[in-house]
């Protein structure tokens, strides 16, 4: 680790010490000067100057969540094969059988997703 | 011109099996019908008992596999790995047994359960197994995210959903801290593997002693050490009793495992550095788990506090070996007999358990037991006097020899400590067996065929480790860490 | 001016700072679940700057491995989320007291 690095290491201290400050300091103000009078309208959730109606948590349609999740997965396992098809060329025959078992392996979890019904949208 | 990494399959044959098994298992499980699903629950013995006799027959033998040109292995198998292997597949077997009636009888019957498990035990075999801290952190994922799922399984119950909740925030918590640690190392010797980080690693580098704080503030978390265990009780309470009963062997034991490789392989030359952490944390976790478990009203949560406080008579023989690598032994001795008197104790936990509406679970349940189930209640007191370490017990040897590594590395204090916490313990260790034993009262019990041979094997074990444990021990003390350097000039 | 792989770090250390404020400090189990994710993050940052930093590309497999691994989670995480919300009506982990001692 070169010495130049370490210089930096001395400001990434002094910032972490300090960082807290800044968004504790006006909070912390701002309770202890600030007068205290919360009355009903005032706690409620802001929503651009009108009045709220009704209960913020109100129920989307999540009967896919399950089809959501799933998707979310098998998206994100797509990021092993970019790589491999990018240096395709030079991997040979290894990289057809590391592939070719992961994809089964991946296709394997599909269809039991699949078998157990969470890819119907009801 | 990219060359294909030395494989060396044969170090992983175990795990191969038991993942094959599972996605098998998953495909199998597709056809049983709802009713039939103890069906996957013996089918997953299957898998585990061909992993267990290719572990047992790795014993001695020491390799890596994975090796790319020039560089070090990703997966070892030494001792110490199938040491530990053959713990958690033990564990795993066991808690079939346990879990098949258990889940019928609490109307979870669901095949998941069981390849969940599988899939949790390799994780936990990786974890053992991990020569760099890429595969330490996926082996900890691939043993948590089940983990996490089981503790919710009780889908009906308000109590296990929010247990599973719990757990998995707490999880991905210090998953996180863990990684961040991982990404520090990284920072500081530009590799992960760990032979290469003792090689490396410099000793007044800011960042690599971030990095140890780090790692070790995740691996605390995992074991339920002193000041990270808040998620244990709840969880412990809240989570299915037979998922209690795998998870605080198994994942604790996985945790220790990563600890004492990371430790002992990736930093060994730290020991001064890192030796007074681990004592501090041991001492907390002892003090803190025994004074919290006497107060408790709940069984579970009190061996949940007991989990807490046996890690941290563990971590005397981890902050032993920093002075002496062989330390470690007693700590691997007193895993393999706190494996067999805790899943005993879950097991009577379960048979006094009624499922319809989680009763039967406080300590004053237990009133009148003997009476009429005086084989359980004297097998409970058993487990319960091998939990306090009184002599002829497996709990007695293993303290023994934990306190006796910590004696000869010097640190007096830390086995007081321990010698009067565990005098503590028997406070609340004993109660239920009073209970049992001078009170009149409705308790009953019912000992599935299952239940039954977990009983009798877990009596047996811990007074086999009570009365004869000079050759366990020195099983233990064979499974220190192999050699790195044989693997890169066998490989 | 230079980038160097030290500006990196701080925010890396600053993003994770936040993250593991936010778990400790929100209530609300999404929130701190999204917490989590920046502190994973932020380490994905810290692998990426330092395997450039020593043209290795083994941070970056890494990098690959976590974000995996986190798509797992989350797909654990919500589920169990979702089924909590569906009985109890809220996610506020302070609601989670069902159990004491």
């Amino acid at each position: 680790m070169t010495n130049e690095v370490l210089q930096n290491w001395q400001f990434i201290f002094i910032f972490v010490a300090l960082s807290p400050i800044f968004p504790a300091a006006p909070v912390i103000l701002n309770r202890l000067l600030g007068p205290q009078k919360p009355n009903a309208i005032k706690q409620q959730t802001y929503e651009c100057g009108i009045e709220t109606v009704g209960d913020t948590w109100i129920q989307f349609k999540v009967q896919y969540y399950i089809y959501a999740l799933i998707f979310v997965v098998f998206d994100i396992e797509a990021v092993f094969l970019f790589p491999i098809a990018a240096a395709w060329g030079l991997l040979g025959l290894f990289a057809v059988f590391e592939v070719a078992l992961f994809i089964i392996i991946l296709a394997v979890g599909l269809y039991y997703a699949w078998n157990r019904g969470a890819l119907e949208w009801f | 011109m990219f060359a294909a990494p030395t494989l060396n399959l044969w170090v992983i044959t175990p795990l191969i099996i038991l993942t094959v098994w599972a996605i098998i298992l998953m495909f199998i499980d597709l056809f049983i019908p709802a009713g039939k699903k103890q069906w996957t629950g013996w089918l997953t013995l299957v898998g585990l008992i061909p992993a267990l006799a290719l572990t047992l027959m790795q014993w001695g033998q020491t390799g890596g596999a994975f090796i790319a040109e020039g560089g070090q292995p990703m997966v070892v198998v030494d001792n110490f790995a199938t040491f530990l292997n053959t713990l958690y597949l033990l564990t795993g077997i066991l808690a079939v047994f346990i879990s098949v009636s258990y889940i019928r009888d609490a109307g979870l019957e669901r095949g998941e359960y069981y390849f969940l498990m599988l899939f949790s035990i390799v994780g936990m075999m990786l974890m053992g197994m991990a020569n760099d801290l890429i595969l330490i952190f996926l082996a900890l994922e691939l043993l948590s995210i089940p983990l996490y799922i089981l503790s919710g399984f009780d889908t009906g119950s308000d109590t296990s959903e929010e247990s599973a909740l719990k757990y998995f925030l707490l999880g991905a918590f210090s998953s996180a801290f863990f990684l961040f640690g991982i990404a520090l190392t990284y920072g500081a010797t530009g590799t992960t593997s760990l032979p290469v980080i003792l090689d490396t690693i410099s000793l007044d580098d800011p960042l690599a002693l971030a990095a140890l704080g780090m790692l070790l503030v995740g691996f605390a978390f995992k074991v339920g050490a002193v000041p990270f265990h808040m998620w244990t009780p709840d969880v412990y309470e809240g989570a299915p009793t037979s998922v209690v009963a795998f998870m605080s062997i198994g994942a604790k034991v996985a945790g220790f495992a990563a600890l004492m490789r990371v430790l002992g392989q990736g930093f060994p030359m730290w020991g001064e550095l890192w030796q007074p952490a681990i004592v501090v944390i041991s001492a907390l976790t002892m003090i803190v788990g025994n004074f919290a478990a006497v107060r408790q009203q709940n069984i579970k949560r009190m061996l949940a506090y007991s989990g807490i406080a046996n890690a941290g008579y563990i971590l005397i023989g981890v902050a032993a070996s920093a002075t002496d690598p062989e330390a470690i032994s007693a700590s691997l001795y007193y895993m393999l007999a706190y494996l067999f008197t805790n899943i005993g104790a879950f097991a009577v936990v379960i048979a006094v358990e009624k499922l319809d509406g989680q009763k039967g679970l406080l300590v004053e349940d237990y009133k009148g037991l003997a009476k009429r189930h005086l084989l359980l209640s004297l097998a409970l007191a058993y487990f319960m006097f091998s939990l306090v370490g009184i002599p002829l017990t497996g709990g007695f040897t293993a303290k023994f020899y934990v306190f006796g590594a910590g004696v000869t590395a010097g640190l007096y204090w830390l086995v007081v400590i321990g010698a009067i916490t565990s005098v503590v313990s028997a406070f609340y260790y004993l109660r239920p067996v009073l209970y049992a034993f001078m009170y009149e009262g409705p308790a009953v019990a019912r000992v599935s065929r299952g239940l039954m041979f977990v009983l009798v094997v877990a009596v047996f074990a811990t007074l086999v480790f009570g009365i004869f444990p000079g050759p366990w021990y020195e099983l233990a003390s064979q499974a220190t860490f192999g050699n790195v350097a044989t693997f890169v000039a066998g490989g | 001016m230079v980038v160097t792989v030290g500006w990196y770090v701080a925010l890396s250390v600053a993003l994770f700072t936040v993250g593991a404020l936010g778990v400790l400090l929100r209530r609300n189990a999404l929130i701190i679940f999204m917490s989590i994710e920046l502190m994973l993050n932020s380490a994905n940052l810290l692998l990426v700057a330092f395997a450039r930093e020593y043209g290795d590309l083994n941070g970056q497999i890494l990098v690959f491995f976590v974000l995996t691994v986190a798509a797992a989670e989350v797909a654990v995480g919500l589920a169990l989320v979702v089924v909590i919300f569906r009985r109890r009506k809220s996610i506020n982990i302070d609601d989670m007291r069902l159990m004491k001692g």
